[in-house]
């Protein structure tokens, strides 16, 4: 039992280092042990600000009672074919909050996890598409669902980043209503967007909108929000999404892959990787199985660098440069990742 | 109640030698092991090339048509049409009845044609049916013969009947080369694995060959080693070199690529030629062909940009 006794011996060592009311990770293998070690070092704050940010004060007994138990800290991982790996390069980042107090460690992804996550996407892809609108709509309209049951937890992620409570409550309805607005369109846009074309012989023309495929989106700043008004029109349009966060507050984003993977969502269609953007997104840019690009920056030198990558297959770009979400939505982001099938059918004149 | 046919010292009844009884974990670290060599680079690409000059591009399905053979020649002859400096796949392997199809598309180009036979996959016919089979594919222009192992008489323990039979193919194959498939996925456990490759490689085969690829699982590792390891010690003990195909399940560069190190470790340098090692795959090319320019252009590639 070589793992057990690494667990073990990891537990042993977060009780030595941390000090009353701590939260300790007790299991896992003991490779990991390092990076657990630093976790239960740390672990003081985020037990602390989490609390804070979830309005608890601890009272005398709560207090007493934290003492006699080690709470148990959570390993953020990214979210890949409806799974939550580390990433294979094995590193990791601190997430700070905005004074500079660590608040957790996420997974740092190399080119290789961009590579199996668009691998992961594009296996995806074909079956979400052939879901049905009304399908699609259901499943989104249960991301909200979800995620409006888990708002609190949410507010208190945003809050322990630069949020006031009342900004971050705002922020997750806005976020929740968002999904919502989407799962409305899904069996809509399609009315809106095709069309039946007039043309001068004997051909009934109509033109029909399809899915682009795989979308790399690399998501704002705006840790909530702004990821779910990026993702959720690619998703209701039929695409499957290889999203990049690389803000300096991953972990809403992290824990929106929880809602995700308990939503019905089938594994690939969204993939949630964390990590820096200058490793991140050439290669996605690049990638030749990604049909289309979905920029969240309000730098022009990010977007035109990634414009330039995206040249090899003639990925289809749109850059969103907005720093406030709150009325980001609308039909056309779902047109604009998807493609125009022009069908002439032959009639009797 | 007939006695079980294996003694308490792996002897056998009917078989005139006794094989080694495998030890499944310790094959399991070994594989383990060799899977965790990191191969990059110019090291990587030569891999990569070596695979693909040693794939048996196949196609064995019911619906396979003239055309789609002549499709599959095609392919074998121009990999893709963007790197012309590939070496060829060893050969292409159809049903008996488009040998002569594929032969004449290949003509020249020193790619052989494989055929499978003997009742392929299930070989469950008369032993007079399926020496025809082999006579006819031979005729027909095929270079290699792939014939599976009655696997119901292995399994009842008649070795001698399976020795026969796979003795008598070898006759009817004549110049051609005999690959023999054991239907690993079908006979359990690695002992009686290595039992048919001692078996098979005593008969006459030229190669020994995993799988059909119709059955789960196929070329596990575990079980390409466990075949490599036998013919090393037939190697040792008879000076002769019997080649090594598997066949199913490898989809992917990398797994080709851990299996070339298994080769390397297991049998040496000799082995890692088109001669003496096969893969026997219908999608492997192309993800090998994917590595190759990934490796040249350091951009990820998408399987639209290769022919089928």
């Amino acid at each position: 039992m070589a793992t057990g006794l690494g667990s073990f011996t990891v537990t042993c060592q977060c009780r030595t280092v941390s000090t009353g009311g701590r939260r300790a990770q007790a299991s896992g293998a003991g490779r990991h042990g390092l990076e657990r070690i630093e976790s239960c070092r740390r672990g003081g704050q985020t037990a602390e600000s989490e609390h804070a940010g979830q309005g608890t004060t601890l009272s005398e007994s709560r207090a007493v009672a934290a003492a006699k138990r080690l709470p148990v800290l959570k390993t953020h991982k990214v979210y890949v074919d409806g799974k939550f790996p580390r990433s294979e390069s094995g590193r990791f980042d601190r997430a700070l909050a905005p004074d500079g107090t660590p608040l957790a460690n996420v997974c740092r992804c190399s080119r290789k996890d961009v590579r199996d996550a668009v691998t992961a996407a594009r296996a995806a892809q074909a079956g979400w598409a052939a879901r049905t609108a009304y399908n699609r709509g259901q499943i989104l309209y249960r991301i909200a669902e979800m995620l409006e049951g888990r708002s609190a937890q949410f507010e208190a992620l945003l809050a322990a980043g630069n949020a006031t409570p009342d900004e971050a409550a705002a922020e997750v309805q806005a976020a929740t209503d968002r999904l919502v607005h989407y799962a409305g369109w899904t069996d809509k846009y399609g009315q809106v967007f095709s069309s039946v074309n007039p043309v001068a012989s004997s051909h009934f023309n109509f033109s029909i909108l399809e899915p682009t495929g795989v979308v790399g989106v690399l998501a704002p700043e705006s840790p909530l929000l702004g990821l779910v008004s990026a993702t959720a029109p690619a998703i209701a349009g039929g695409n499957t999404t290889v999203v990049l966060v690389t803000g300096s507050q991953p972990l809403p984003a992290v824990t929106f892959g929880e809602v995700l993977n308990s939503s019905d969502v089938p594994g690939g269609v969204v993939n949630i990787l964390t990590g820096r953007r200058e490793e991140m997104l050439a290669p996605l840019a690049a990638h030749r199985d990604v049909d289309a690009l979905v920029l969240c920056t309000a730098d022009p030198d990010v977007a035109r660098s990634a414009e330039i990558e995206a040249v090899h297959n003639l990925k289809r770009v749109a850059v969103r440069p907005h720093e406030d979400w709150t009325n980001v939505q609308s039909p056309y982001e779902i047109a604009d990742l998807q493609e125009v099938k022009t069908t002439w059918h032959p009639i009797g004149s | 109640m007939e006695p079980h046919p294996r003694t308490a010292h792996g002897a056998l009844r009917g078989a005139s030698f006794e094989s080694p009884s495998i030890d499944a974990v310790g094959v399991e670290e070994r594989v383990a092991r060799l899977c965790s060599r990191s191969i990059k680079k110019e090291a990587k690409l030569q891999a990569l090339h070596l695979t693909l000059s040693m794939i048996d591009l196949t196609t064995l399905e019911g619906a396979d048509s003239e055309g789609k053979v002549r499709q599959l020649c095609a392919k074998a002859l121009q990999l893709h049409a963007a790197l012309p400096d590939l070496p060829h796949v060893a050969a292409v392997c159809v049903y008996p009845a488009l040998v002569g199809v594929a032969k004449r598309a290949l003509e020249g180009s020193g790619i052989h044609v494989a055929s499978v036979a003997t009742s392929f996959p299930a070989g469950q016919a008369p032993l007079e049916i399926k020496l025809l089979e082999v006579k006819r594919a031979v005729e027909a222009g095929a270079d290699e013969v792939d014939m599976v192992i009655s696997r119901g008489r292995f399994l009842a323990g008649d070795y001698a009947c399976t020795a026969d039979e796979i003795a008598s193919v070898k006759e009817a194959c004549g110049d051609a080369h005999l690959k023999v498939i054991l239907e690993t996925g079908e006979l359990g456990a690695l002992d009686a694995i290595r039992r048919a490759s001692d078996l098979a490689m005593r008969s006459g085969a030229d190669f020994i060959k995993t799988s059909t690829g119709k059955i789960k699982p196929a070329a596990t590792m575990p079980v390409v080693l466990v075949m490599l390891e036998a013919i090393r010690d037939h190697y040792l003990r008879t000076g002769r070199r019997i080649g090594m195909k598997p066949a199913g399940g490898i989809g992917a560069a990398k797994d080709a690529i851990r299996h070339l190190v298994m080769v390397r470790e297991t049998l040496g340098q000799d082995w890692l030629d088109p001669d003496l090692y096969r893969f026997g795959a219908s999608s492997l090319a192309n993800d090998v062909l994917r590595q190759i320019v990934k490796q040249r252009s350091g951009i990820y590639q998408s399987f639209d940009d290769f022919s089928m």
